[in-house]
């Protein structure tokens, strides 16, 4: 009788350990002001779709490599995206820098690796290390939701055109009354 | 008993005595009801409109009403250029007319307290203010501290003078034991008064204008310089209008005290300016909107070098004893000090600590036709308050109206010639 | 006031048109009857006449007049407008960085905020005053421009500085208050009591930052534009003769949620956060860039920070 209570008794001690454990743990979690929403990979951020103009997307439902074989001669585009114009960093640069010749639907970096568009923060990152460390901690790049929560990011294409990246000017909103302007209507003053 | 039957006799009797008087004095009360009248009229437009009727926005978020508030406060306190001379020196010329200067500074509370009231936003809120009732935010709050000083100062005025007439009229000797502590204290209590007013501004580490140790002691001189004057005036007129014996030496005497303070003044101003300008530092901008105009907004200009002037004509004329002496120059001096301080605290103080505001902007502020009303109607309110007084106070003081000795001057009523 | 000198009640000496007992009443009436004409004879009911400091009110008092300022405010907008009365978050010091080399000074943080905040449109008021310099200039407030309107914003060799509140830590508003209507929050923000406030306007002569603004006239908002999600501390609607200023939006912080001026940023320029929270990237800005403080000689100690993220 007594081995069998001792050998109950294990199983339940170990069952509260464990629960006590878990509590402490998840208490720990609940007491921070500052809870990730959902655990994102440390190399990736959850972002919203990236801005495509409307139908270019999936590039292989013309770039298809069997059908269209890729010149990889650098030049100014004549037959197609001639909207496109890039002004982005030397005269040099070109399509093929980024945009990945034989995987259309894909970026590439440097290395060659390839980068989907919904990550395209590593590609920019790149060259823009300083700018993509900022924009991971929330410094850098518009921010929307909750101070102590979940933070909706935005892609970099999201604000910067990536063929012609420079920051539109915007018209302003109307500026402030002024002063002598601001006087009672309708009876006036006495 | 006696003294409750005595006192609502006083009462009854003051109430008569200021209902009735020649054809000058009811033209004159009626001139300040009329002004009363418009006061109180541009003030419904106010308090149904909001404080948008006047010219005060969020740039220049004080301006006439409180200039006058400030100027007023100094008025108060310069009674006691009379109360130090006739108590400390004892000097018999000035003890009999002290309590004028007290009477006065009575008058001039009761435009501050009304200057205050027009000013802000919720008059209805004004319990607010009172401690225990309300919330008053003591010791950190300059306000708190000035509301308390100002109501103290006027309630223990108020006393004095009560108490002085009541004795006259009671034809009693007033207790010395009482009356000189009260009124001794009243000289520090003056000088609370206008410090406390200074400091309220001069804690302001937002407004480099004000922001100035000097600031206290400038309004101290300025308010010494300038309180007087008025009385100046007024001793010469109830000496030709009534019976009361005001000696020359005594007149002449305030006038040499002023001219000491408008000196110690016109230094304070020299020295504030110099610390501007040869420092030229950015907060040099609000002296420069001053006296020089900036960025091609001159309003205050011709004001600012009309107070200096007057000013400084006002202190020469009082300084030579010939010129003192003299009753037409010394009533010049004294016009053209009360204009050259009234000019100073009000434009000279409030809209250059606010030209530009916190950001730069500069926002040229001149009083609207409800402000300038409204201010008119509470100058006819302390006017009246004073005349009032004075119908009251001088028979007294003289002995003609006491409680024995009948109403001589006074119509009887139906009721008492029939009792 | 001219009848005070000729009848005085506290003196023994009877008013000379009313008895002992009716005295009291007379009285009573009398200052009710004054107050609600010093309103200008608008609607002041008696349980707002007589409401004490919000500091000072128990939880069921403020529960009391919270239902009353909803009915109020059901009213007059026709809206079922709702008055939250949330506290600080616990281990919460609000701080606020404006990004100087951002900012392209298109105001659309001033206008969010309007509406946000139930701000009044006629006479107008805004929180947020936009200043634009000359970058060769630097940060020089008496040459700043607020009244720019070019046709595109930021225009060539001008920066923008926007000014709102900046939630001091030594707040010299809170000092010079003579009644208490203003005070500082545990989580940092600075608020108003607009019932309590007197209008008196201490408080913006006081402030270094032209960052309090006063109901001039009748704030003039219109129904379809409230924001009906207030906060009794924030963006309930104000009425005229009091002081208002931005509260960091603590309807929304309060919440977890960003500020208006915060989410509607076009450049990212603003960034909010709680400054105890190391991960926070208000932490990560006061860290890694250079910050500093507009008038910091003042000594106000805000918790707004203003930076140069390139």
């Amino acid at each position: 009788m007594t081995r069998l209570l001792r050998l109950s008794i294990l199983p339940w001690l170990a069952a509260c350990l464990l629960a006590f454990a878990v509590t402490a743990v998840t208490a720990e979690e609940h007491k921070k002001p500052h809870a990730a929403a959902t655990e994102i990979p440390k190399d990736q951020v959850q972002v919203p779709k990236p801005p495509f103009s409307e139908g270019i997307f999936p590039c292989s439902q013309c770039h298809d490599p069997k059908s269209m074989a890729p010149n990889t001669k650098r030049r100014a585009l004549k037959d197609m995206h001639t909207e496109i114009s890039l002004h982005h960093g030397p005269d040099s640069r070109w399509c093929l820098d980024c945009h990945d010749a034989y995987n259309r639907d894909n970026l590439h970096l440097a290395n060659g690796k390839l980068v989907s568009f919904n990550t395209s923060y590593q590609l920019c990152g790149q060259c823009h290390g300083d700018k993509l460390r900022d924009w991971r901690v929330g410094i850098h790049g518009k921010r929307t939701g909750n101070w102590n929560g979940a933070k909706q990011y935005l892609l970099c294409v999201h604000c910067h055109n990536p063929h012609s990246p420079h920051f539109k000017s915007l018209k302003p909103m109307p500026p402030p009354t002024r002063p002598e302007a601001i006087q009672l209507k309708n009876g006036g003053a006495r | 008993m006696t003294t409750l039957r005595n006192f609502s006799r006083f009462i009854t009797d003051t109430l008569r005595i200021i209902t009735t008087g020649g054809p000058v004095y009811y033209a004159w009360v009626g001139l300040l009801l009329l002004l009363i009248g418009v006061g109180v009229n541009a003030y419904i437009g106010q308090v149904q409109n909001g404080l948008i009727v006047t010219n005060m926005r969020d740039q220049v978020s004080w301006g006439f009403y409180i200039g006058n508030f400030t100027f007023l406060v100094g008025v108060a306190a310069a009674a006691i250029m009379l109360v130090i001379p006739a108590y400390i020196y004892d000097w018999e010329p000035i003890k009999e007319i002290t309590i004028l200067g007290e009477m006065l500074a009575i008058s001039a509370l009761v435009m501050c307290l009304g200057f205050v009231m027009v000013d802000i936003g919720r008059p209805d809120r004004f319990w607010h203010i009172m401690p225990l009732v309300g919330r008053l935010n003591w010791p950190q709050s300059m306000l708190a501290w000035d509301v308390l000083v100002l109501n103290a100062y006027l309630v223990l005025n108020y006393f004095v003078v009560t108490y002085l007439l009541y004795c006259a009229y009671t034809e009693r000797h007033y207790v010395k034991k009482l009356v000189t502590p009260l009124v001794l204290l009243s000289i520090p209590m003056a000088v609370s008064i206008h410090t406390c007013t200074a400091y309220l501004y001069n804690g302001l580490a937002s407004r480099p204008f004000w922001n100035s140790a000097i600031l206290a002691p400038r309004f101290l001189a300025s308010a010494f310089c300038s309180g007087p004057a008025i009385l100046l005036i007024l001793l010469q007129v109830l000496r030709k209008t009534t019976r009361l014996s005001i000696k020359d030496e005594a007149i002449f005497k305030i006038a040499e005290l002023m001219a000491y303070t408008m000196g110690f003044n016109l230094f304070l101003t020299a020295a504030e300016t110099f610390k501007e300008f040869y420092s030229g530092t950015e907060h040099v901008v609000y002296s420069q909107y001053l006296l020089f105009g900036l960025k091609g907004h001159n309003t205050l200009v011709p004001y600012a070098w009309a107070s200096i002037i007057c000013g400084a004509v006002a202190f020469v004329l009082f300084l030579v004893p010939k010129t003192r002496t003299n009753w037409v120059t010394l009533n010049i001096g004294c016009v053209l000090i009360y204009s050259s301080v009234y000019i100073e605290k009000g434009m000279g103080l409030i809209i250059p600590g606010l030209t530009p505001d916190a950001l730069g902007e500069i926002f040229v502020y001149t009083p609207s036709i409800t402000e300038i009303s409204v201010a008119a109607g509470i100058f006819a309110l302390g006017f009246l308050v004073f005349t009032l007084m004075l119908k009251a106070a001088v028979p007294m003081m003289l002995g003609e109206f006491t409680i024995s000795r009948g109403r001589k001057g006074v119509q009887p009523t139906k009721a008492e010639e029939h009792a | 006031m001219t009848a005070q000198d000729s009848c005085q009640p506290s003196s023994g000496t009877p008013c000379p048109s009313s008895e002992h007992g009716g005295r009291r009443e007379f009285l009573g009436a009398a200052v009710a009857a004054v107050a609600t004409a010093l309103t200008g004879c608008g609607k002041l009911s008696k349980e707002e006449f007589l409401q004490h400091n919000f500091r000072e009110l128990s939880k069921e008092e403020v529960l009391t007049v919270i239902e009353r300022l909803e009915k109020e405010y059901k009213e007059k907008f026709g809206k079922d407008v709702k008055v939250a009365n949330t506290p600080a978050m616990p281990g919460v010091m609000f701080g606020y960085a404006l990004d100087l080399s951002r900012c392209i000074g298109c105001r659309r943080c001033v206008h969010a905020c309007v509406k946000e905040n139930n701000q009044s449109r006629d006479p107008e008021i805004h929180w947020i005053r936009v200043l634009e310099m000359e970058k060769e200039e630097g940060v020089n407030l008496q040459v700043a421009e607020q009244y720019y309107d070019p046709a595109e914003v930021p225009r060539e060799g001008h920066f923008y500085m926007p000014v709102q509140c900046q939630q001091c830590k030594k707040p010299p508003c809170v000092k010079v208050c003579p009644v208490g209507a203003t005070w500082r929050e545990k989580d940092g923000i600075v608020v108003v009591d607009y019932n309590w406030c007197i209008g008196c306007r201490y408080c913006m002569a006081a402030c270094p930052y032209g960052a309090r603004h006063f109901n001039w006239g009748d704030p003039k908002l219109a129904s379809k534009e409230v924001n009906p999600d207030t906060h009794y501390l924030g963006n309930r609607p104000r009425a005229k003769g009091v002081v208002e200023k931005c509260t960091f939006c603590v309807q929304r912080t309060r919440k977890g949620l960003y500020p208006a001026c915060v989410e509607i940023c076009p450049t990212g320029s603003r960034k909010f956060g709680n400054l105890l929270d190391k991960e926070s990237e208000i932490r990560q800005v006061l860290e890694t860039k250079r910050v500093f403080k507009l008038k910091e000689e003042l000594n106000t100690q805000p918790n707004f920070f203003y930076f140069y993220g390139v």
